[in-house]
């Protein structure tokens, strides 16, 4: 047990804290542009950029093994088939807007 | 030094641990997964009484033994029963238990505290799914698939029925979770992913659709609940609702279900052939591949189910065409075991009749897979009795059967004792021979019109529902005599040793029944787990 | 099993997979989300309008830190500072407090204004309104749940700490109630955006 303990400095946390604050000030500055269609696809970038930061490193990801890693990649890429074929449908039922 | 937990077999107490509360507070898997099994028979002869009863009603045209809302109560109930209470915990939870952590050299699971509190959840679902017969507006009637709009006005008891799957839901989630992890960090140093039994195998591939799957049936059902309480109109189009996301959203995990479902059985399957065939199984890492293909494969085609639902014909061709796909490692796993059968030294023991029964009708139904998964002729067979029949063949043929492989298979190990196998083979015949003149007929009737979940029906289809009705009988039969048979395991003196098949799986290595305490210290994997040089039959 | 079958890489794998199962979970949340923005961009965005940016902004600021804080306190322990480890895990539980009360407010503030499920303001209005408004109850409430259950578990680890069964050599409960509460805080990074500044 005592082997295997990594432990993540509290500078690298704060600067990883840092990074993320000015993201979010980024999410909020972005929003007041108008992109047309490309608007969803640049917060969710943005968003996926904290979010592989407080996995990596808050929650430690980038110091475990690849093996979980490849599971994590794996459920996110499950969750985008999920709701990306349901967008076969959705996306092109007959009628406009219904 | 030896504990009485490293002799006493683990059915039998021992001084602390004896009485009931040993039992339903025990950490052990192997009292765990025969808490699961007496739960599981239970509900299957439940489901089983269900569907008799409607079999009795559909004999005839007209009203026979019930009015319309007790049949709709009916079919409700049974499917219910039989999908969450029977088939989906089945295998893994009863077999799964009690073998995986052996089968690799393992004390027990990663998280026996939580294996047990896993029985608990599946008790109180099991509770309350029960009690919503009896309360609210009384039993639901909305199909096990609670469609909206119906579950949401409907003024039977849907609400205390989708909070029992939920919570049945998350039995099987934590049970995933629990063999995931176990075979990951728990085999013995010599038990190589290359060495591990394709039992274990199938039991991997199962753990992770429970895992990944289930947890949108719970946000599903959830909503159906929130739905009936707050009238939010998610699913409603007078209120901005697509009815049509709530069958996305069921299919999404109830096909990847319905793999839940066969992949233990076939993973029991892979057992059985090449034991009673004395020889390496054909293909070990095409079946140990297939079943991880099928797990990922079948999380891709839910929308099969939806042909004529009203969905974009882009989605009906895309999952039609993924349909085919997904059939492909199944075919594989059907070769690979008729390959292990060629040239081997046969026994044709009562496992191995239901192992071939159960590809035998396994086939029939995943064939009959390909014209509801072929969009065009789909059209014609959806909401008909083509459909029971092909999920009967393929979830009764199928996993029950495997089911019944298993409890031949390894009861003897389990209990100790040796079952009747003359009369198993008896039941056998009662049992292929109602199965098939029970769902048979239904594929007639099904492409002559005849729709399911329909209380009546015009003359034209009354001599298939007779013969039906009449084959049920037969299968019924079967059952009374495969499970009379089976009761020889429960009583008598314990003569079974500890490898009366011959395998090569290391559950083999062990006494019949095992002892509470196994694998305290990792086995040696002397040899890999389908080479018989050297393994004897002990009888 | 005993205590010399403890597995802390076990256990951590296994807190792993509990979280890919709140993944699904929420994920079926997203999956709806995402068909309807598809099909009302126009409510969606008028509906974000009507949210407080600046109470959205500031509850992300808070839970963002409350990870860094819990962060903080795992370090804290496995360099055996006990006290401050209580004192960061306390505080990400007050921040975690601070993000309900905010969201008491938020919540108060629409249902005030005739804005909530069944109301007859979303009966009047459009559906893509009411569907807009039902999804931000909806998420936002099972998010506010999961908070509060995370910070249960904080709580749970702060008395384990104290009483001395979780150390500098033994800190794989607070890692994975850790792993715990930033799956919280992830699934708020998507929810600020998607509620609050779709535009």
């Amino acid at each position: 047990m005592t082997t295997q303990k990594h432990i993540l400095p509290f500078a690298l946390l704060t600067r990883i804290w840092l990074v993320l604050m000015v993201l979010t000030g980024v999410t909020v500055g972005v929003a007041s542009f108008d992109f047309g269609y490309l608007n969803v696809l640049v917060a969710m970038t943005v968003a996926s950029t904290k979010a592989l930061l407080v996995i990596f490193f808050f929650m430690h990801l980038k110091y475990e093994n690849r093996t979980l890693g490849a599971f994590v990649l794996l459920v996110f890429v499950i969750l985008a088939i999920f709701i990306g074929f349901t967008f076969f449908d959705v996306a092109m039922r007959p009628e406009a807007g219904s | 030094m030896h504990s009485p937990g490293e002799t006493v077999p683990f059915l039998d107490p021992y001084p602390g641990r004896s009485g009931i509360l040993s039992w339903i507070f025990s950490t052990d898997h192997k009292r765990i997964g025969m808490l699961y099994l007496w739960c599981i028979l239970t509900m299957f002869a439940v489901g089983v009484v269900l569907g008799v009863l409607m079999r009795l009603e559909l004999i005839a045209p007209g009203r026979d033994i019930m009015d319309a809302q007790t049949y709709n109560a009916m079919f409700t109930l049974h499917g219910v029963v039989m999908i969450f209470l029977f088939v989906i915990p089945g295998i893994p939870a009863a077999f799964g238990n009690i073998l995986l952590p052996l089968q690799i050299g393992a004390e027990d699971v990663s998280f026996p505290r939580l294996n047990i509190f896993s029985w608990w959840l599946y008790l109180t679902g099991a509770c309350l799914a029960v009690t919503s017969l009896f309360t609210g507006g009384g039993p639901p009637d909305t199909g096990w698939t609670f469609y909206v709009p119906f579950s949401e006005r409907t003024t039977t008891n849907v609400s205390l029925a989708v909070v029992a799957v939920f919570i049945l839901g998350f039995s099987s989630i934590l049970t995933g979770l629990n063999f995931i992890t176990t075979i990951h960090r728990l085999r013995a140093p010599q038990m190589s992913w290359g060495k591990l039994p394709l039992f274990t195998w199938s039991l991997y591939a199962t753990a992770w659709i429970q895992l990944l799957a289930t947890p949108v049936l719970g946000i599903t059902v959830a909503l159906v609940f929130i739905e009936r309480w707050l009238g939010i109109g998610l699913f409603d189009p007078s209120k901005g609702g697509d009815p049509l996301l709530y069958q996305h959203l069921f299919w999404i995990y109830s096909h990847p279900a319905v793999y839940i479902m066969i992949v233990p059985a076939m993973g029991v399957v892979s057992e059985i052939i090449p034991a009673f065939a004395r020889k390496s199984i054909f293909g070990y890492k095409a079946i140990a591949i297939s079943s991880l293909a099928i797990a990922f494969a079948g999380s891709l085609v839910w929308a099969h189910h939806m042909f004529t639902s009203g969905m974009s014909d882009t989605a009906v061709m895309v999952f039609s065409f993924l349909t085919f796909v997904v059939a492909i490692p199944s075919a594989i796993k059907v070769f690979n075991w008729v390959a292990t059968l060629y040239k081997g030294s046969i026994y044709l023991e009562p496992p191995l009749m239901f192992a071939l029964g159960f590809i035998f009708l396994f086939s029939a139904g995943g064939l009959t897979g390909l014209v509801l998964g072929s969009a065009g002729t789909d059209i014609h067979v959806h909401d008909t009795y083509f459909v029971v029949a092909h999920f009967h063949y393929v979830i009764f043929g199928g996993t029950g059967f495997g089911l019944f492989a298993a409890m031949l298979f390894w009861f003897p190990k389990f209990f100790g004792r040796m079952y009747d196998r003359r009369m198993a083979n008896v039941s056998w015949y009662l049992l292929i021979g109602g199965f098939n003149m029970l769902y048979f007929p239904m594929f007639v009737i099904g492409l002559q019109g005849m729709p399911r979940r329909y209380y009546d029906y015009l003359p034209m289809y009354q001599t298939g529902q007779m013969v039906s009705t009449i084959g049920s009988w037969v299968l019924v039969a079967g059952l009374i005599v495969l499970f009379y048979s089976l009761s020889k395991c429960f009583y008598g003196p314990r003569t079974v040793g500890n490898n009366p098949w011959g395998a090569a799986t290391l559950e083999w290595t062990l006494p019949s029944p095992p002892p509470h305490l196994t694998f305290l210290d990792p086995p040696d994997v002397p040899r890999g787990p389908y080479s018989y040089e050297g393994v004897t039959r002990d009888e | 099993m005993s205590e010399a079958h403890k597995d802390y890489a076990g256990d951590k794998f296994g807190m792993w997979l509990f979280l890919f199962t709140e993944i699904l979970l929420f994920g079926g949340f997203f999956l709806l989300y995402s068909v309807y923005l598809h099909r009302y961009p126009v409510e969606f965005h008028e509906g974000g309008l009507q949210l407080s940016r600046v109470f959205g902004t500031f509850n992300t600021v808070v839970l963002i830190t409350s990870s860094l804080t819990v962060a903080l306190a795992i370090s804290a322990l496995q360099q055996g500072k006990k006290a401050l480890c209580l004192w960061l895990l306390s505080a990400t539980i007050a921040l975690a407090g601070v993000f309900m009360v905010n969201k008491f407010f938020e919540w108060s503030a629409k249902i005030g204004h005739g804005i909530y499920p069944g109301s007859p303001e979303m009966a009047a209005g459009s559906g893509g309104a009411n569907i807009f408004f039902g999804l931000y109850y909806l998420m936002t409430g099972a998010h506010g749940l999961h908070v509060v259950i995370g910070a249960a578990i904080l709580g749970f680890c702060m008395l384990r700490i104290w009483q001395g069964r979780v150390t500098a050599d033994n800190f794989g409960l607070l890692e994975n109630g850790g792993l715990y509460w930033h799956l919280v805080d992830l699934v708020w990074i998507f929810l600020f955006p998607l509620f609050y500044l779709i535009s």
